[in-house]
Parts: structure tokens; sequence; C-alpha cells
């Protein structure tokens, strides 16, 4: 054994916030290990990126990236990254949140972002609950799901995230969990390449505070359950692809092409100004 | 990803035995046991050395069984694990059926 204290990819991370706060176990620091392995596959720049996060434990993302990024408001982080993306759409605009700041307090902003078809690319790290503020139930807890606001068991019906994206507009939807670290990073890899408006749901586990609650203590006991319930199947129907404690069905959901907005929108811009559009 | 699996070695006449290099930022780790439980050779164990961030980091139970599938450096929320091939001695000379 060889003690380092360079990683390969210590060059993609803010030396000075490393190591993360996020508890042991965590899942988020796979989704962003994950995020960087196909920026260094892909050899991107990371001048030409930009990291959108909003606010809960994966929104610190944003802060950890090397990259120019952003952490904003809560909900807000789809909102932010359309305003980068139409200003330069040369910048590769990636949004990096949770469960709750995207599909709660946020979630207008994804649907009409992906129906407007607008070239950011989203990463939700899913851990079932709002991990930050202490666990409270979400739109993606599952139905008995035990948390700080449903003691009794949780009787809101969840949201299924890749059927919600796919039925949107999105060209790109894929359902991970962090124990699928190879597929996890080659879909990130396929979503950067793409033009519109992209998709990467990854259940990740929030021991600390979901699954004290849920009988898995720690983040092994999670990632077991991962191992236990999911089943990969590609381009099934993402309408049948709810979650449940017996059943997590991973995957590519959807992969189209569809003209962005960003280059309608300067096309457009592009035949006013030439004056090939009166009225 | 290392050359070993990018390339397929078949039709070639000599290969290259992995020889890997596994690294462990110990104080970086947070004892989540996730590259010990999921390593597909049991390279790795827990070792009974407290680190900086009062866990248990992993120790390394047999380097030569490592493949090289790097599947604990991508799934160590933590950044405190990696595996480098190490440059090959020598070329052995296999046989193809
Ligand atoms: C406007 C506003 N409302 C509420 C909050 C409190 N708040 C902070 S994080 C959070 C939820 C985070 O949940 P999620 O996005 O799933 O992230 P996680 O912490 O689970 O990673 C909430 C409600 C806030 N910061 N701002
Ligand atoms: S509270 Fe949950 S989501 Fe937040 S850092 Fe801890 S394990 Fe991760
Ligand atoms: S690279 Fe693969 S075989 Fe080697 S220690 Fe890591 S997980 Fe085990
Ligand atoms: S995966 Fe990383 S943090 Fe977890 S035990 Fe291994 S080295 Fe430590
Ligand atoms: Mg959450």
């Amino acid at each position: 054994m060889v003690q380092e204290v360079s990683h390969p990819f210590s060059s993609y991370l803010r030396s000075a916030m490393i190591p993360h706060i996020w508890c042991s176990g965590c899942g988020n620091g796979i989704v962003l290990n994950c995020f960087i392995h196909a920026l260094e596959e892909l050899q991107r720049d990371l001048d030409k990126l930009v990291v959108v996060s909003g606010i809960g434990c994966i929104g610190r993302t944003a802060g950890y990236a090397n990259a120019d990024s952003f952490h904003t408001t809560h909900g807000r982080a789809i909102a932010f990254a359309t305003g980068v993306k139409l200003a330069n759409p040369e910048l590769e605009v990636v949004v990096i949140s949770g469960d709750g700041d995207l599909f709660a307090i946020g979630g207008n902003h994804f649907i009409h972002a992906a129906r407007r078809n607008i070239g950011v690319k989203v990463i939700c790290a899913n851990n079932f609950n709002y991990g930050m503020t202490g666990g409270q139930q979400g739109p993606t807890t599952p139905l008995e799901a035990s948390t700080t606001t449903t003691p009794y068991g949780n009787i809101e019906h969840p949201f299924n995230l890749v059927h919600l994206a796919a039925a949107a507009g999105a060209t790109y939807v894929a359902r991970w969990t962090t124990l699928h670290v190879r597929r996890l990073t080659q879909s990130i890899k396929r979503m950067l390449q793409k033009e519109g408006f992209c998709f990467v749901e990854v259940i990740s586990p929030c021991p600390e505070i979901f699954g004290r609650r849920n009988k898995m203590r720690t983040g092994l006991e999670m990632m077991e359950w991962f191992r236990r319930a999911s089943s990969v199947e590609n381009f099934s129907d993402p309408s049948k692809a709810e979650i449940t404690s017996k059943r997590i069905l991973v995957g590519e959901f959807v992969n189209v092409e569809k003209v962005s907005y960003e280059r309608l929108l300067h096309e457009k811009i592009g035949q006013i100004n030439e004056k090939k559009i009166v009225w | 990803m290392p050359e070993r699996i990018r390339h397929a070695p078949l039709g070639n006449k000599k290969v290259k035995q992995p020889n890997a290099e596994v690294h462990i930022i110990t104080d970086q780790c947070k004892g989540c046991g996730f590259c010990i439980k999921f390593c597909p050779k049991k390279v790795l164990e827990e070792s009974q050395e407290i680190n900086a961030r009062g866990v248990h980091p992993p120790k390394i139970l047999d380097e030569s069984k490592c493949i090289i599938c790097s599947f604990c450096t991508a799934v160590c929320p933590d950044f405190a694990i990696f595996v480098v091939e190490k440059p090959c001695k020598e070329e052995r000379h296999i046989k193809h059926d």
C-alpha cells in the first residue's frame, strides 16, 4: 500500500472545500464522483462548464466542483441555469440538486424547462427526503416511509421522476442508483453530449436522516437495498417505473433529438436582425 | 479506465499482467465501507487504525488480487481511494486457443 495525498480527480475539486461535509455513507459524494469521472472521460474544459445547485445537502455540490458554479436560492437552480444558458449557449450548464429543491419548490421550473427544451442538463440526487433540514417528507418520499413529518408512514403518492421528465418533454431520461457507478457515469457522458434538456435521476442513500427512520442505519444497508431492489431495463415504459421498497427500475428511458430552445431563440433573433421577419 | 481494459488483449501475442497500486488517503476516509464491501476481488478490509475523522479506514489485504476495475475509486463518496496501474516489468507470452 502506498499513502498518497493526491487523488486523480483533485483538480476537479476545490481543495479548500474538501473534505466535504456530507455524512459517512451519503450518496452525494458518489454523484459528484461520477459527474467528475464523466467530465474527465470527455476531457471537458472546466472553463466552459457551469455547475448550478439549489439548496439542500446535494446543493453544496456547486461549492465543491472546481468550475464556475452558482449556489442559488432554494428551488431556483433551473431558473438560474436557464439564464446562463440563454445568455451564452456555448457554456455547458449542469444543474445538480435534490428531490426537494427540483420537484417541490422548484417543480414548475423543471417541467417548463423540459417543455421548452432548454439545453441544461439536470442531475437529481433523490434521497427521498429533505436531508438538510432534518428529514421532512417530500415529493419523492415513498408511500408508508417514515420521515420526521410522516412518523406514522407517508400517505402521499410520490412523483415518479422519470415519468414526469419524459412526459414534460426531456430529450434524455435515465435513472440509476449510486451503486450503478459505471452506468451512471455513462449516462452523464451521454447527456453531456446532447443538445436539449436532459435528466438523470440518481437514487442516493441518506442513511443519517432517511435511512435511520426506515431500518437502514448505514449507507451500506441502503446500498444493499438498491442492490436487492433494482433491476436494469433500458427503454422501458417510464410510467411503469414507480419506486417501491421491492422494486427500483433503473436504466435509460428516453433518448431522442429535438431542437433546443436556445438554438431557436438565437435563430429567431438573427432573422429579426436581418429583417427577414417583419410585422 | 486502465489501458488493459480499453484494449482487448485477444490477438496479442504478449499480454501485460495487471499490476495494481491501491492508494488510500486514510485521513479523508469516512469509513462507509463501500470500497470494502463492493470490491469484486476482496482486496480490502477494515483496518484497526482510527483516522483523523475517528473511523476505521480500509487497508489492503492482498494487492496482487486487484484487477484494476476501479470500482472502489468510483464508489468512494469521499475521494479517499484510487487505483493506478503500475508499469509492468516484463511482458509475458501467452498461448491463445
Ligand atoms: C425558500 C426556502 N424555503 C425553505 C428552505 C429550507 N430548506 C433548505 S434545504 C430544503 C430541502 C432540501 O431537500 P433536497 O432538495 O431534497 O436536498 P437534500 O438536503 O435532501 O440533499 C429546504 C426545504 C429554504 N432554504 N429556502
Ligand atoms: S443528511 Fe443525508 S443527504 Fe445530507 S449529508 Fe447526511 S446523509 Fe447526506
Ligand atoms: S480496483 Fe477493483 S479489484 Fe482493485 S481494489 Fe478496487 S474494487 Fe477491488
Ligand atoms: S469508500 Fe471511501 S470513504 Fe468509504 S470506506 Fe472506502 S475509502 Fe473510506
Ligand atoms: Mg433530498
